[in-house]
C-alpha cells in the first residue's frame, strides 16, 4: 500500500436533493490507519457523506476517492466496507446462513465461523435473524463487514441497539484491528465513544466541517472555561469588559462568566469584587459539540480544519 | 492487514453462483406460506375441479380431461410460483436488504437472475407436484407429451416472473403476494385455467385473449392438439413479456440508481 495515498479523500463536494444542500462544499483527507470520529446533530450531513465514501450516493460537486481510486471499485474488491444504520437483514436466514451468502461474493473472504466469534456471535449461528435482538442483528451487520477484512471501515452509528457489555467488546475489536492498521471512520451520536476510541473527531454542522482535530483540541476549541462564583448584586458590565470574556450569565447570588482566560476573570473577582467560593470549569466534549454545532452556534469557520 | 491489496478480486459473473442460489432456495422451502400456496394449493385445485370420475373417460385431445385440468392447475401452479419469487425481490428491498447487498460486489442483474432462479425452481416443483397427484387420480396423457405440456409451461412462467418483479418494484411491500394472489386468480380465469374458455360469453372469450395468462395456458395444452390458435397464444406471450421485462427493468434502473 502507498502510505502517500489517503485511504479517503473528499474534495470541495457539494450534495443536493432538489432545493436541499445537504452537503455544502466538505473537503477531508484520511490517512491509513487513522480511526476517525464523524460528529454532528441530525441533518448535519453525516450519512449522506457515509453513502458517498461508499458510492451508493454520487457527489452532485466535487469527487471522493477511496484509496485513490473510484469508491464501487473498493466496494467490489472488498477494500471498504461498513455498518449501515439502514441496512436491512433478511428474517428467515439464519445469522451463519447471512454470514455464508455475503462470504460467497467477496474473493478472497474471512470464514464464517471466525466473523462471527470476533463479532461475539458464533454461539447464536443457527438462530433465525429474525429471532435475535436488536443487538445481535447489529453485531451480524459488524460481522458482515468483517468478512472481506477490509483496509477502511465505516460504522454509521454501529452500536445503537448494543447494550453496555456489547458496545465495550464491539470497540475492544474495532481498537484492536485500528492497531493492526485498519482505518476506521465511525458516525455515532455517543460523543464519549467519540472521546475514548477516536484519534481524530471532525464535527459537522449543516453539511460543513466545524472543527477537525483531537478530542483535546475539540474541547479547547469551544472557548475556554466557566468561572463560577457567589457574588451579590454584580456589576456585569464591568464583569463583560474583562479580557476575553464572552458571557456572563447571573443565577440569584451566583454568576457565571465563560471566557478564553480564565485566571484573568479569576483574579478580576478577587481582586475587584467580594466574589467567593470560586470554581473553573471547563467545558466537556458535549458541551463542545453543542457549542460548536447548535444553531445559535458562532462559526469558527476553518478554526482548525 | 492481513490480505494483500493485490491479491483481492472482483467474484465472476457480478456475485451469481451456485452457493448464493442453494441458500436462497433453501430459505424458500423453509417458507411455510410459499410451500403451501406453490406445492399444495394447486393440487387441492385439481382434486376440486378435476377429480370427477367422469373426467377419467372423457377425451380432450390426446388425452383426457383429467389430464388436460391437471396441466391447467400445473401452470396455475407455476404462475404463482414465478410471481412471488419475482416480487420477492422488491419486498427484500423494502426491507433494507438490497441495501445491504450494496456494500457487497453483487451486482444487481446477478441478484435478479438469482432471484428468477429460484422463481422458476419453484414453478417447476409446483408443476411436478400437481402431476404427480393428476397421475394418482387417473389423469391419461402419452408422456412425451405430458413432458412437452410441463416444459412449455414452466418456460412460458417465466413471463410471470417478470410481472411479479415489475408489480413488487410497484408495490414494495412486505405483503404484496396479499394483492397479486387474487390478481393472479382472476388472470388464472380469464386466461381459461379454471374452465375452458367456451363457458363463457362471447365478449368474454374476446377479451380473455388479451390477458396475460392466456397464451400460457393456450400453449402448454397445446400438445393435447389443436386447442386454440398457437400463433395468437405465442404473440400474446411476446408482447406481454416484453411489457413485463421492460416495466421491470425500468424500475430496476430507477431504483439502483437511487438506493
Amino acid at each position: 500500500m502507498n502510505s502517500s495515498t489517503p485511504a479517503v479523500s473528499i474534495d470541495g463536494v457539494v450534495k443536493r436533493f432538489g432545493a436541499v444542500t445537504a452537503v455544502d462544499g466538505l473537503s477531508l483527507k484520511i490517512q491509513p490507519g487513522e480511526v476517525v470520529a464523524f460528529l454532528g446533530p441530525n441533518g448535519a450531513g453525516k450519512t449522506t457523506t457515509v453513502d458517498m465514501i461508499l458510492g451508493l450516493s454520487h457527489p452532485s460537486e466535487g469527487s471522493v476517492q477511496i484509496f485513490g481510486g473510484d469508491p464501487r471499485k473498493a466496494v467490489a474488491l472488498g477494500r471498504v466496507a461498513a455498518v449501515m444504520q439502514t441496512g436491512g437483514l433478511l428474517k428467515d436466514f439464519t445469522v451463519r446462513e447471512t454470514v455464508e451468502l455475503t462470504a460467497s461474493l467477496f474473493r478472497p473472504s474471512r470464514p464464517a465461523d471466525e466473523v462471527l466469534d470476533r463479532a461475539g456471535i458464533l454461539d447464536i449461528g443457527d438462530r433465525m435473524v429474525g429471532k435475535a435482538s436488536g443487538g445481535q442483528q447489529q453485531r451480524l451487520r459488524f460481522a458482515l463487514a468483517l468478512l472481506s477484512d477490509p483496509d477502511l471501515l465505516i460504522l454509521d452509528e454501529p452500536t445503537t441497539g448494543m447494550d453496555v457489555q456489547g458496545r465495550r467488546d464491539f470497540w475492544n475489536a474495532i481498537r484492536s484491528d485500528a492497531e493492526r492498521g485498519r482505518t476506521t471512520v465511525f458516525a455515532t451520536h455517543y460523543l464519549e465513544e467519540a472521546d475514548a476510541y477516536a484519534d481524530r473527531i471532525v464535527l459537522v454542522r449543516r453539511g460543513k466541517i466545524v472543527a477537525d482535530g483531537t478530542a483535546a483540541e475539540i474541547k479547547a476549541l469551544s472557548a475556554g472555561r466557566t468561572v463560577r462564583a457567589t457574588l451579590e448584586a454584580p456589576d456585569t458590565v464591568a464583569l463583560a469588559k474583562v479580557d476575553g470574556v464572552d458571557a456572563v450569565d447571573v443565577r440569584g447570588d451566583s454568576i457565571l462568566v465563560h471566557g478564553s482566560d480564565s485566571d484573568a476573570i479569576a483574579r478580576y473577582l478577587l481582586n475587584h469584587t467580594s466574589a467567593r467560593d470560586l470554581e473553573i470549569t471547563s467545558r466537556n466534549l458535549e458541551e463542545a459539540f453543542v457549542a460548536l454545532t447548535g444553531d445559535d452556534a458562532l462559526t469558527p469557520e476553518g478554526a482548525l480544519a | 492487514m492481513t490480505i494483500a491489496t493485490d491479491t483481492r478480486r472482483i467474484p465472476p459473473f457480478g456475485g451469481f453462483s451456485p452457493r448464493f442460489y442453494v441458500l436462497e432456495l433453501k430459505r424458500m422451502l423453509r417458507n411455510k406460506r410459499s410451500m403451501i400456496f406453490t406445492l399444495i394449493m394447486p393440487s387441492v385445485f385439481f382434486l376440486l375441479f378435476g377429480s370427477d370420475a367422469e373426467y377419467r373417460t372423457e377425451r380432450a385431445g390426446h388425452g383426457n380431461t383429467t389430464a388436460y385440468i391437471m396441466v391447467s392447475m400445473a401452470v396455475y401452479g407455476a404462475m404463482i410460483a414465478t410471481t412471488a419469487g419475482g416480487a420477492m425481490v422488491a419486498t427484500e428491498r423494502a426491507l433494507g436488504w438490497s441495501r445491504q447487498l450494496r456494500l457487497t460486489p453483487l451486482k444487481p442483474v446477478a441478484y435478479v437472475a438469482i432471484k428468477v432462479l429460484v422463481a422458476m425452481t419453484m414453478g417447476a416443483l409446483a408443476i411436478l407436484a400437481v402431476f404427480i397427484v393428476g397421475n394418482l387420480r387417473g389423469a391419461d396423457l402419452p408422456l412425451w407429451r405430458l413432458v412437452l405440456c410441463g416444459a412449455i409451461g414452466w418456460g412460458c412462467t417465466l413471463v410471470f416472473a417478470a410481472f411479479g418483479l415489475f408489480m413488487g418494484y410497484l408495490l414494495p411491500s412486505e405483503n404484496v403476494m396479499q394483492l397479486l394472489g387474487p390478481s393472479l386468480a382472476l388472470l388464472a380465469l380469464a386466461g381459461g385455467l379454471f374452465t375452458p374458455l367456451h363457458n363463457f360469453s362471447q365478449g368474454f372469450q374476446d377479451f380473455a385473449k388479451f390477458t396475460p395468462a392466456y397464451g400460457v395456458g393456450v400453449l402448454s395444452r397445446a400438445p393435447f392438439g389443436s386447442d386454440g390458435s398457437v400463433g395468437l397464444a405465442l404473440l400474446n406471450i411476446v408482447v406481454w413479456a416484453g411489457l413485463f421485462v421492460a416495466g421491470a427493468a425500468w424500475r430496476m434502473s430507477k431504483d439502483t440508481k437511487r438506493v
